[in-house]
């Protein structure tokens, strides 16, 4: 469903991503592993929109999307998340939820004003959407709870329903795992599973947390250095003298 | 007793011309809440509300048509609509091409359209001050004959349950709607409410267009209240309701109806008890003040910083 072609990305004089690609198919967890600064979030920022790709090709549902706007990707169906936790910090965590689906209840603010029964009914499903995704990573108690008042690893889950809401087909997770405790991880693991598992979502990882990775993974790109190391399976990569040498240094 | 009732009738002067800085100070503060600039034309849609108001009164009374509730009506909806006209085509007109560039372009880009409406107003109306009608005459007297009489006109009265009302109806706006919480997102983190899928060009109009409305109430009713408009009416109530913006702390809506009231007895009081010609010297000094020692105004939240 995601097929990205030699993908370059330079600035300036670096060449930050030199002939990254990459292929995600339907309901697949692929990750994208690395050292520190192998350019892993760079090719994020080139998927989502963020930056405009120098050079390669990134396709989507057949269409292609390198240069377009974050928000026209998003609109597409591929959602992304952040290495650092971008809530609604001041709003409330149902309405961080609902202020997500705002584009899928798109009536005019005249029909707000005088409540039609359309508008209320839409209304009414965003809420049983967002009351749904709440129970589903645990958090219906907390509903009313300002977003800014969560724990960080609550923060995460709300941050991946708030992107489910939107009903996406590919999910990017920026290093989700960041921060969080062993619970927290093993949390956020099984919920990524079941995100492809249960809702037929495509994600694509980028991780740090190898335990993380190596579970849940189907296929995993490694990048070092702004250039593909090693692409397959996570047993395979384990095996790859290039990725051993890259993380470990020569022997 | 006559202390007292003086007191009263400087505290009651206050409410009211604080509660209509209130109503243009929103302006000013919901639009820096959502991108972050300052809309210096405000006051300038205002002005723009009080003579549309003042020519649909005239135009009524030529008509014959004297039902004071239907003309006020009448004079409130056209207002409304000619100023939230404004508003929008001064987004798109001025601020639009030149968002996301260095702050201080889109803040010249203010300037400059402040001094395009005032002196298209110059030439449009004549740069004499005209007289507003006065519809709503009489009000309360308290106090006995031949000592100090605290009036409060029905006027007064007007324009404060107006307000009230106003506020009411935007603050439920603001936390109860769809749009509201769309505005609340966008505030937060534009970016973010965008890749949601929001569309924040959209929401940034609809800002305009409601602090326009509310500009516009209070150009009908101080028109009103002082019986009088020209082409600068708006320079110095913006320069006041901004600075009333301030000090309630910019961005926050609350803060501006609390920053509006304290300026607005902090002047009446001044003129009361001091002299008329201290009250900009005081209620600027207020500002000075508030700045030094909480910088982010009374209900402002400090900018965090991101590490």
């Amino acid at each position: 469903m995601l097929e990205i072609q030699n993908l370059a990305m330079r600035f300036g004089g670096l060449l930050a991503v030199d002939g990254v690609s990459l292929d995600v198919q339907e309901r697949e967890i692929h990750s994208i592993i690395g050292p520190n600064g192998a350019g892993k979030t760079t090719v994020f920022n080139c998927m989502s929109g963020f930056y405009k790709p120098s050079g390669g090709k990134i396709i989507f549902q057949g269409k292609e999307i390198q240069g377009k706007p974050d928000y026209k990707i998003s609109r597409m169906g591929m959602v992304r998340t952040f290495q650092h936790v971008r809530l609604f910090t001041q709003m409330s965590v149902v309405e961080n939820l609902l202020v997500a689906q705002h584009r899928h209840l798109n009536t005019n603010l005249l029909a707000g004003l005088v409540k039609t029964p359309n508008y209320r009914e839409r209304e009414r499903k965003s809420l049983d959407r967002a009351a749904y995704w709440l129970e589903r990573i645990g958090m219906l108690d907390q509903a009313n709870v300002d977003a800014g008042n969560l724990s960080y690893g609550q923060q995460r889950r709300l941050e991946i329903a708030r992107c489910m809401v939107t009903k996406p087909q590919l999910l990017m997770l920026d290093e989700p795992a960041a921060g969080l405790n062993p619970a927290e991880t093993l949390e956020l693991n099984q919920l990524i599973v079941s995100l492809k598992e249960d809702y037929s979502v495509s994600v694509v990882l980028i991780e740090h947390d190898m335990n993380l990775v190596m579970d849940i993974s189907d296929r995993i790109t490694v990048i070092n250095q702004g250039r593909p190391l090693a692409s397959g399976t996570p047993q395979e990569v384990r095996a790859n003298k290039d990725v051993i040498k890259a993380y470990l240094g020569e022997a | 007793m006559q202390d007292l009732l003086y007191f009263s009738q400087q505290l009651i002067n206050g409410l009211t011309i604080g509660s209509a800085y209130a109503l243009i100070a929103i302006g000013y503060t919901m639009v820096y809440g959502i991108i972050g600039m300052i809309n210096f034309a405000h006051g300038e849609i205002y002005m723009i509300g009080a003579y549309t108001a003042l020519i649909a009164i005239t135009g009524l009374t030529a008509l014959g048509i004297a039902w004071l509730p239907l003309v006020l009506v009448v004079a409130l909806v056209c207002a409304i609509l000619v100023s939230s006209s404004m508003g929008w085509a001064v987004e798109r007109v001025a601020y639009r091409p030149v968002r996301g560039r260095h702050r201080l372009i889109p803040l010249i880009s203010a300037i400059g359209m402040s001094i395009f409406l005032q002196n298209y107003m110059h030439l449009a109306q004549g740069s004499r001050n005209v007289g507003f009608p006065i519809l709503i005459e009489g009000g309360f007297n308290f106090g006995s004959d031949g000592a100090f009489q605290m009036s409060l006109s029905y006027m007064q009265i007007t324009i404060f349950v107006t307000t009230l009302i106003c506020m009411t109806v935007l603050s439920t706006f603001i936390s109860r709607s769809r749009t509201g919480r769309a505005c609340r997102a966008v505030s937060q983190d534009l970016g973010m409410a965008n890749l949601l899928g929001i569309d924040t060009n959209r929401i940034i109009s609809a800002t305009f267009i409601i602090g326009a409305a509310l500009a516009a109430v209070a150009g009908l009713l101080l028109g009103m209240y002082y019986g009088s408009v020209d082409p600068l009416f708006g320079f110095i109530a913006g320069l006041k309701a901004f600075t009333a913006a301030v000090l309630g702390g910019i961005g926050s809506i609350p803060g501006a109806m609390l920053g509006g009231l304290i300026l607005g007895i902090a002047e009446s009081m001044t003129s009361g008890y001091l002299s008329g010609e201290y009250k900009d010297v005081i209620s600027f000094s207020l500002l000075i003040l508030i700045l030094l020692f909480k910088p982010t105004g009374l209900l402002g939240k400090p900018e965090v910083e991101k590490i």
